[in-house]
């Protein structure tokens, strides 16, 4: 039995021309993106030490190593469009624009993080940039990305008479591939034909399990997407530039055709499923292998070769990221707790329950929402 | 007024809110074309069409993720689903998305969801399809739990689960859809959540009950030549502990009838508050009339399983010689 994927999960046909609407953006665009990528491994990075060092309680999974999929696949986006993912959700988060601050203070269970700090690592949401969590179930958002596809279609068309111009994105692990909400949600979206895209974010590995060992058709589950009458791609998800020339006319033509749509992102999971994974389910030379394709030094070697960036500007971004992290650990420090006065019983319902009585907003809401319409 | 059957109060109820506001849509098995597999749902297809009332795949949990989405996005999805026992299937998205959902995002997001679903025994089914499950949904947070007994309240309390901006489990129980008729105003109004309802009053005995096993509490009251009180909960959870201990600490005395099993069933905590709050009133124990503690059986022994006149007799005759 295969134990582990072996070197070739990102080896797999490529529609050419690659990048040809990258090539218009603009050095501007792309090098947001290495900023955006740069930030989330940092801010990663300084969460595992975090972790380790037990400011930061419950669980945690970092993204470092799939940064190119989230980032390219939500510059494909509208502000207007909703996102909802599963547990390993802090690059989306800040891909969407959330303020590190608020990201870490929620990681901090401090009263300043994005859900007061009653949610966590897994439960990363933001109203303001349509990101509706951030789920601990594995594959049990696949239903909600149905629904508020269903959820937005329903309103541009019968509400607002008008035609359903908003497309959810919707992410899974490969691991999700096996649960039955999965496979509700996929024949729903492709009955109802909702504006949806689910992105598999295909790692490789379900957990410490590597995707032969449990998954049927490990190297085409788009087939699992066509038998529901969705469309499905692969896409190397390693290089931003490649996401989002593959993601753009797709989020284009569900927008258009209202219909659903299917990704198999192949990505790498760097580091383990979680912080206490000993990841002896594969060797170190497969890892090897692909942080030798790290989508960061992929995309700065782009841009250096185009001149956009040299390595002085390369060493002048890292240093602001690293300070701007630095910044949002010491704002999450400084964030308090959550009182059980005030929160305990608070938002367990709408109406206020129990003993206590919260008073306020979380502070993100209470900042951002003055400047930012809810729909962009 | 008109004279509804429960079945058909709902069904006012639907139709009435849906008139009212365009973000209510409905979506389970069979519920348009064919009207509900109980019928609940009779004549709304036609009336609001295909994009409203949404004939789904047998797909509970995809049902109910898909409607929590739609809450999430700002809909009043009011999801059918057919019997209590398929509630198993989407008890994840339930449990694990629903209940939690404002609580997990300090308030950014709420789930204003009205899941309906037909509760109980004595239409000859078999297990899950006929058993009583609401003790496992009050026991999480985040949820509320609904559960009528008669077409006025059920009209009234759906309403209010539409409009209510947290999930509501409305459970219907299926053994009195067509059992009687009651006077139900064809204007719209509303049942509070929260509160019971004092069916009758009396001096010498409270009866808590929910569900159709109010009418075998009303059937056992008739044959006592005791003054009996009888409370309604009318709603799970929130409980309206206030109401029963107003009625308690008068009677001094209290039985608590209810389908489901005996051990955990809501009447525990019911008895557990009463002994809380009116323990020097309490001129006897606390009396249980339940289902037993197996699984609902098949049709042959249901009667033998559920509560009956019978049963709740004989608790009343004990409970006042004690």
């Amino acid at each position: 039995m295969q134990t582990a994927i072996g070197t070739d999960h990102l080896d797999f046909s490529v529609p050419e021309p690659r990048n040809a609407l990258t090539s218009k953006l603009g050095s501007d665009t792309t090098t947001s993106w290495l900023r955006d990528m740069m930030l989330i491994r940092e801010f990663e990075v300084r969460t595992m030490q975090a972790y380790q060092d037990r400011k930061i309680g419950g669980f945690c999974h970092v993204y470092i190593g799939q940064e190119a999929v989230a980032v390219g696949t939500i510059a494909a986006l509208e502000k207007k469009d909703p996102l909802v993912t599963a547990y390993r959700d802090h690059g989306h988060a800040l891909a969407r624009g959330m303020d590190p601050k608020y990201c870490m203070a929620e990681m901090y269970g401090r009263i300043g993080g994005c859900a007061k700090g009653k949610g966590g690592s897994m439960h990363m949401f933001d109203r303001i940039n349509n990101l509706y969590g951030g789920h601990g179930i594995v594959g049990a958002q696949t239903p909600l990305g149905a629904g508020l596809a269903f959820g937005t279609k329903y309103i541009d068309e019968v509400i607002e008479k008008g035609r359903s111009n908003r497309v959810t994105l919707c992410f899974l692990g490969d691991g999700a591939l096996n649960q039955g909400a999965f496979h509700e949600a996929l024949n729903l979206a492709g009955l109802l034909e909702l504006p949806v895209i689910y992105i598999v974010e295909n790692n490789g590995y379900s957990m410490g399990t590597a995707i032969h060992r449990g998954t049927t058709m490990a190297d085409s589950i788009c087939e699992k997407a066509r038998g529901y009458g969705i469309r499905a791609c692969e896409i190397d998800g390693m290089d931003v530039l490649n996401v989002y020339d593959a993601m753009k006319p797709l989020v284009d033509e569900v927008r258009e055709t209202g219909r659903p749509a299917f990704v198999d992102m192949r990505t790498y999971r760097f580091k383990g499923h979680s912080m206490s994974d000993p990841r002896k389910y594969r060797p170190r030379e497969e890892e090897e292998v692909y942080e030798s394709g790290d989508p960061i030094a992929k995309l700065r070697d782009t841009l250096m070769s185009q001149g956009a960036i040299d390595d002085a500007g390369f060493k002048a971004l890292g240093k602001e990221i690293r300070l701007e992290v630095r910044d949002a650990m010491k704002w999450a420090e400084a964030s308090p707790a959550p009182t059980p006065e005030e929160e305990l019983y608070r938002d367990v319902y709408v109406e206020a329950w129990g003993p206590y009585t919260g008073t306020t907003e979380p502070q993100m809401i209470k900042e951002c929402e003055g400047t930012h319409g809810q729909d962009g | 007024m008109a004279n509804l059957t429960l079945v058909q109060a709902i069904n006012l109820a639907l139709v009435q809110e849906m008139e009212k506001d365009d973000r209510v849509l409905i979506l389970g098995e069979d519920v348009g074309l064919n009207g509900g597999v109980f019928r609940v749902t009779d004549g709304l297809f036609k009336r609001f069409g295909g994009d409203r009332i949404v004939d789904t795949p047998l797909a509970e949990s995809g049902i109910i993720g898909t409607s929590i989405g739609l809450a999430m996005a700002g809909l009043r999805p009011v999801p059918e689903i057919q019997f209590e026992g398929f509630l198993g299937p989407a008890y994840d998205q339930i449990c694990s998305h629903a209940a939690r959902m404002r609580t997990r995002t300090r308030g950014a997001f709420t789930v204003p969801l009205t899941i309906r679903v037909p509760v109980g025994g004595g239409i000859h089914a078999p297990e899950l399809h006929s058993d009583s499950p609401e003790a496992i949904y009050a026991h999480q947070p985040g949820l509320k739990v609904v559960m009528p007994a008669s077409p006025y309240d059920a009209k009234g309390l759906l309403i209010s689960a539409i409009r209510d901006p947290d999930p509501v489990i409305f459970f219907e129980p299926k053994r009195i859809y067509r059992a009687f008729r009651e006077e139900v105003p064809e204007d719209e109004y509303t049942v509070p959540i929260g509160k019971a309802r004092v069916v009758c009053e009396g001096d010498d005995l409270t009866i808590v009950s929910w569900g159709a096993s109010v009418v075998q509490c009303m059937q056992a009251i008739e044959r006592s030549s005791a003054s009996i009180e009888l409370i309604d909960m009318r709603t799970i959870y929130p409980f309206d502990i206030d109401a029963v201990e107003e009625s308690v600490s008068k009677t001094g005395r209290c039985v608590i009838v209810h389908e489901a099993p005996r051990t955990c069933g809501f009447g525990a905590e019911i008895a557990t508050q009463i002994m809380e709050r009116c323990f020097l009133q309490l001129e006897a124990p606390v009396q249980r009339v339940a289902g037993f503690d197996t699984i609902m059986p098949y049709y042959k022994l249901e009667n033998d399983y559920l509560p009956d006149a019978d049963r709740i007799e004989l608790a009343i005759q004990e409970i006042g010689a004690y």
